[in-house]
């Protein structure tokens, strides 16, 4: 975090090894082990909330049944009833960016959404998945979404072009939004918190007012909490969207 | 209630259709609208969206510049063509948002 004067908000970000000397030599990084981290909590959450198996569910395996019940429907509502196929990939999806947004939320820990590295390779995983879904589908006819109906032959050159682009620009804008909107949110966390820092400084009157930056990371934990739990939607629902085109005959 | 029996009977019956069966999904297109709606979450995922598309442009453009050795051709026509997906992105994502 933010250290005496100078201040840097972006060192939050910095990978370094883990786990003493084997991390060093595994060039293992706090980010692996967050992700880890968060596959066995997503895993734990689900072996220990449906191991009763009661008909009337207690509270753990309530929650764990409200959230197969909220992706299922989400990929059979989005998708159509091929959605089901597709349905523990979403699951997948969605709860390893869920907890990997809400584990970045507690302190000392690291984010791995904030690195554009890893929800790249998540948003490719999803295109490459959709461009393979289409192409055994659809067949060739999925090369034929990229003129648009109707419009003019002359105006294909131009228009084949930007149809490709935009549709190869849907893992940029995918894995952008994730990216930006963590690091935003943790940029915000620490320089608030580096105001608490500064004006801790001035003595008594700083210490007064070093209460507005603390409320202001109160209201902001709150705010993250929604934009974890909302980018973990949006980009499960847009994989669903994507799919929906890949099946669609 | 006894003067149109028939169409009180029709309404009370698409009310209860509705309350076991349609409510449901009308809530849960209700509930993306709103989170489409809400107005910076509109704007950042419209930004990204040009951006992306521009990004993508360009580096196609670059990456081609490279390879034929053509200085700077194909990266204006790409970044160019770029910005026009992206355009044509944001353009689709209101036109979503306007059609339901």
């Amino acid at each position: 975090m933010a250290g005496g004067s100078s201040i840097n908000v972006l060192e939050q970000f910095e990978l370094h090894p883990v786990l003493g000397g084997l991390g060093e030599a595994l060039r293992f990084s706090q980010s692996p082990l967050y992700m880890i981290v968060a596959v066995c909590l997503v895993l734990a959450f689900l072996y220990f909330g449906m191991r009763p198996a009661a008909v009337v569910p207690g509270r753990l395996q309530a929650a764990a049944e409200v959230c197969y019940e909220f992706i299922h429907n989400m990929a059979v509502d989005t998708i159509g009833p091929e959605g089901t196929a597709f349905f523990p990939f979403i699951f997948t999806l969605f709860f390893f960016i869920l907890a990997g947004n809400y584990i970045g939320l507690l302190p000392f820990s690291f984010t791995f959404t904030s690195h554009i590295a890893v929800t790249f390779a998540l948003a490719m995983m999803v295109f490459v998945l959709t461009v393979i879904v289409s192409l055994k589908v659809q067949g060739l006819r999925f090369f034929a979404h990229f003129m648009p109906e109707g419009a003019s032959p002359f105006l294909a050159p131009l228009l084949i072009p930007i149809e490709i682009l935009s549709f190869l620009s849907r893992p940029v804008s995918l894995s952008i939004r994730l990216f930006a909107n963590m690091v935003a949110g943790h940029v915000m966390f620490d320089i608030f918190a580096s105001f608490v820092i500064m004006l801790a400084g001035f003595g008594v009157v700083g210490d007064v007012f070093a209460v507005g930056p603390i409320a202001i990371n109160v209201a902001l934990m709150a705010l993250e909490l929604l934009v974890g739990v909302l980018q973990a939607y949006v980009f499960a629902i847009l994989t669903c969207i994507y799919l929906r085109e890949a099946v669609a005959h | 209630m006894s003067k149109n029996g028939d169409d009180s009977f029709d309404a009370r019956l698409k009310a209860a259709e509705r309350r076991s069966g349609l409510e449901k999904k009308e809530d849960s297109a209700e509930k993306e609208d709103a989170i489409e709606q809400s107005l910076p979450g509109l704007a950042l995922r419209a930004g990204a969206e040009m951006l992306s598309a521009l990004i993508v442009g360009v580096a196609i453009g670059w990456e081609l510049d490279h390879w034929l050795k053509t200085r700077a051709v194909f990266l204006v026509i790409f970044a160019l063509m770029g910005g026009g997906a992206g355009v044509l992105n944001v353009w689709r994502l209101v036109k979503s948002i306007d059609g339901k």
